[in-house]
């Protein structure tokens, strides 16, 4: 498979270190090489959370500027702070339900609204799919789901080139037994957020 | 069953870099191994300790690096295969045993991870730990990849036991962070109990003893880089007379960047993997059939230096660049972009980067900072020491932990950070050679490590400070290992000791010692008030739980507050304290319940009292 780079980035907590797991197992399972590099720490007390994932034949296991051709958003403003990471080439998927970093929550710093966000992003990328994940999530089951319905949507973009089925399969396992269901259910809504959002 | 125990060889399973080490060391038949948690490490440690729960396995977290690297050395010697894990600056805590422990040696496998963090991801350093290998004269492996540094630690073992000398594992964050596909091995049989057999002529390193010992080193290390010049770990990849010689991850940017310039059949790359003591022949072999050569090691220049010499040696004048103006840097880490550009540069092949993403015209969005958690205990004892020091010149020495963050605002504790236990010994600088009042913190798990002998130095001294000992109950940062302070009944472990602070600080004749509950904010400031009118060294146990743990162990059921109508806007809680918890809606400050666990520090400190338990 030729080589495909792609940045996910997410507030800590949000569960893109298990989205990261799921797609490494679904490579798996399409017979596809990867490599992922993510960052722990003290990064993870609050702060952004960001893991790459290269596929296909490249070696590296990190993505330069300008360098990914997909960029996965868990939050709207860290998709759009991540802007650097992509080209003109790029295709977005993003969450809309924002988080906004403390700073902005007091009222000491700049938060860009939705609508503006989401016009910088497509303005500057290949493409943008934008759905309120946080609210399918909810209505999945659980805000933790977020992550899994966002892997919906990346899914239904085709950006990835993997089968439904098969990212299904590494969700099952991937996810305990007692959350499945509901996270099957996050996906199929991921997934049809993401088709009528195109549309 | 813990994964990495599966006894299924050929399974290809997904790990994380540091679970493919520990599955490394379990296939070599480690059993015995020690550590001190710390980042980028910590997941190894973290398996191993798992994995020891449910198999004949010795683990275990000792207080600090230098007394992990001394009960592994006796493990070692008495015929163990062992590990010792520790990241890059823990290294510098136990070079005291490591660079005699090379002269001792090992009567069984002995292996060192040291886990180098540059870019400093989380660390307040980004030192390159091959020198060590070179200092101690310790050989050293490099991986390169995930499944590499499983393969690595196996080899590691064998040579170790072979030239009964401890061997270096060095990794860089990307390796241990990074997640790949591994293919499981056979697992070699534990051996869990040895002997250790009488040999004074080696392990009693009295000067007579020492400088016979000092020889046999360097007898060993000859032998050693004959074994690195016929290591499947040093190859040359490609037939080219250009030439790239590169370490760790560099090796696969710069194969990445052949690649994508197209120029495979003009490049060779020399990888060295056991690279202390470097193949010198090897490299001049390699060197003679190149017109020019390309170094790429992030970090010092350890691998350039050497080349350059081993140029000299065989009287090559190519040119050999590395670390120079317009090529690679010392700081931070390397990425394919960059590494493609450096190569295209050095031998001048026609490469226009893709253009840069017009950010200028992106809005502004406030930065992330990482920040204390809402209910963090730290949280409060900082706002109290805030408040007891009021009006007073203060320097707040602080330490290594979660509490580091303490030193942004609001809070603003937190004047000089350097080292583990830090904190204490620069406390005593500060109170002789200054006239301002000097008030530190430290937490639990650092004042085990290399706190208390800071503060045994006060004492004897008697030099003039507050120190408050942030007790939570666990090692946090790092990701809730224990100290010797830990009850370990929490953890549902038994057969463990514990160290209590209190009394501890007390035996070691500190004339003031209080403990406070932080959440009790008032009761707190008076206490602190208190201690830092004390003449002489005072300690400050603030006791309570990381929030993070109390909840992951089910010690505390979170509980909101909420803001009610009472606020009247003056927001002191917002402005004192920032817990992230907090918002404004429409002018007025709300509490999310969500995150909020009730510590009640906000209700404390509202001149309202508008803050109360959500109903």
């Amino acid at each position: 498979m030729k080589t495909l780079r792609m940045v996910i980035v997410a507030v800590g907590g949000q569960g893109n270190l298990l989205a990261s797991k799921v797609l490494g197992e679904a490579a798996l399972i399409e017979g596809v090489e990867v490599r992922m590099s993510e960052i722990h720490g003290m990064a993870q007390r609050g702060g952004v959370v960001e893991s790459a994932i290269v596929f296909g034949d490249a070696s590296s296991s990190i993505i330069s500027d300008g360098e990914a051709d997909i960029l996965l958003g868990f939050e709207p403003a860290e998709t759009l702070r991540a802007i650097g990471r992509c080209s003109a080439h790029t295709k977005v998927i993003t969450n809309t339900a924002t988080l906004p970093p403390f700073t902005v929550g007091i009222g000491k710093g700049a938060y860009p609204g939705v609508d503006e966000i989401k016009r910088v992003l497509k303005a500057k990328t290949a493409g943008l799919v934008a759905i309120d994940a946080m609210a399918l999530a909810r209505k999945a089951g659980s805000p933790m789901s977020v992550n899994i319905v966002l892997l919906g949507a990346l899914i239904q973009t085709g950006a990835l080139g993997f089968s439904k089925e098969n990212v299904k399969e590494a969700i099952k396992r991937r996810i305990k037994p007692g959350l499945l269901e509901m996270n099957l259910n996050a996906f199929d809504l991921g997934f049809e957020a993401a088709a009528s959002s195109i549309a | 069953m813990h994964k990495l125990l599966k006894d299924s060889p050929g399974e290809k399973i997904m790990l994380l870099g540091n679970e493919a080490i520990a599955r490394g060391a379990v296939e070599a038949g480690v059993a015995f191994a020690t550590t001190y948690p710390g980042t980028p490490s910590s997941e190894v440690s973290l398996n191993l300790f798992q994995m020891s729960r449910e198999s004949d396995l010795y683990f275990e977290y000792s207080t600090n690096e230098k007394v992990a690297l001394e009960v592994a050395a006796a493990a070692a010697n008495s015929g163990l295969r062992t590990f010792c894990m520790m990241k890059h600056v823990g290294l510098n805590v136990a070079a005291d045993p490591l660079m005699t422990l090379a002269y001792i040696g090992v009567t069984a496998g002995m292996v060192i991870l040291t886990a180098d963090d540059p870019a400093m991801f989380s660390s307040q350093n980004e030192q390159d730990n091959r020198y060590y290998a070179k200092f101690g004269h310790l050989p050293m492996f490099e991986p390169s990849c995930v499944a590499e540094a499983k393969e690595m630690i196996k080899a590691a073992f064998e040579l170790s036991e072979t030239l009964k000398q401890p061997v270096l594992l060095r990794t860089t964050t990307r390796i241990n962070h990074s997640n790949a596909f591994v293919t499981f091995g056979d697992i070699k049989e534990r051996k869990t109990k040895g002997r250790f057999e009488r040999d004074p002529m080696r392990c009693v390193t009295v000067p007579a003893v020492a400088r016979g010992l000092h020889v046999k080193l360097v007898e060993r290390m000859d032998k050693a880089a004959g074994m690195s010049e016929s290591s499947e770990f040093n190859f040359v990849t490609g037939q080219g007379a250009w030439g790239v010689v590169a370490n760790g991850v560099s090796y696969h940017y710069a194969l990445d960047a052949v690649k994508d310039l197209g120029i495979e059949s003009k490049v060779r790359i020399l990888r060295p993997g056991f690279s202390n003591p470097l193949p010198k022949d090897k490299i001049k072999a390699f060197l003679g059939s190149c017109e020019k050569v390309l170094v790429i090691e992030e970090g010092e220049p350890f691998m350039e230096e050497a080349v350059k010499a081993f140029a000299q040696e065989a009287g090559l004048v190519i040119p050999i660049q590395g670390k120079a103006e317009g090529l690679f840097t010392p700081l931070g880490e390397f990425h394919p972009a960059m590494v493609r550009e450096k190569i295209a540069a050095f031998f001048g092949i026609d490469y226009t980067p893709a253009p840069k993403m017009e950010t200028s015209d992106v809005p502004d969005i406030a930065n992330r900072p990482p920040n204390l958690c809402s209910g963090c205990s730290h949280r409060a004892t900082f706002y109290a020491i805030k408040k007891a020091a009021e009006g007073l010149d203060v320097i707040h020495p602080s330490d290594i932990g979660c509490y580091t963050l303490g030193f942004m605002p609001p809070l603003s504790v937190g004047d000089f950070v350097v080292c583990m236990g830090g904190s204490v010994s620069t406390s005593c600088g500060f109170s002789k050679s200054t006239d301002q009042k000097v008030v530190s913190v430290i937490g639990d798990s650092t004042f085990f490590h290399s706190g208390i002998t800071g503060l045994v130095n006060a004492v004897f001294n008697r030099h003039n400070f507050t120190l408050v000992i942030l007790e939570n109950g666990i090692t946090a940062m790092t990701g809730h290992q224990p100290h010797p302070g830990v009850d370990m009944e929490l953890m549902g472990m038994s057969g463990y000791g514990r160290v209590d602070i209190e009394n501890l600080v007390k035996a070691l004749g500190v004339a003031h010692v209080s403990v406070i509950k932080p959440f009790k904010v008032k009761k707190s400031i008076e206490t602190l008030k208190e201690a830092m009118a004390f003449d002489g060294v005072s300690v400050v146990i603030s006791k309570e739980p990381c929030i993070l743990w109390a909840k992951s162990i089910k010690l505390k059921k979170p509980r909101a507050f909420e803001v009610t109508d009472k606020c009247k806007d003056h927001k002191d809680c917002i402005n004192g304290i920032a817990c992230p918890s907090f918002y404004i809606e429409a002018g007025r400050v709300k509490i999310d319940a969500d995150t909020c666990v009730g510590c009640a520090l906000c209700a404390q400190i509202c001149p309202e009292n508008a803050i109360r338990p959500l109903k």
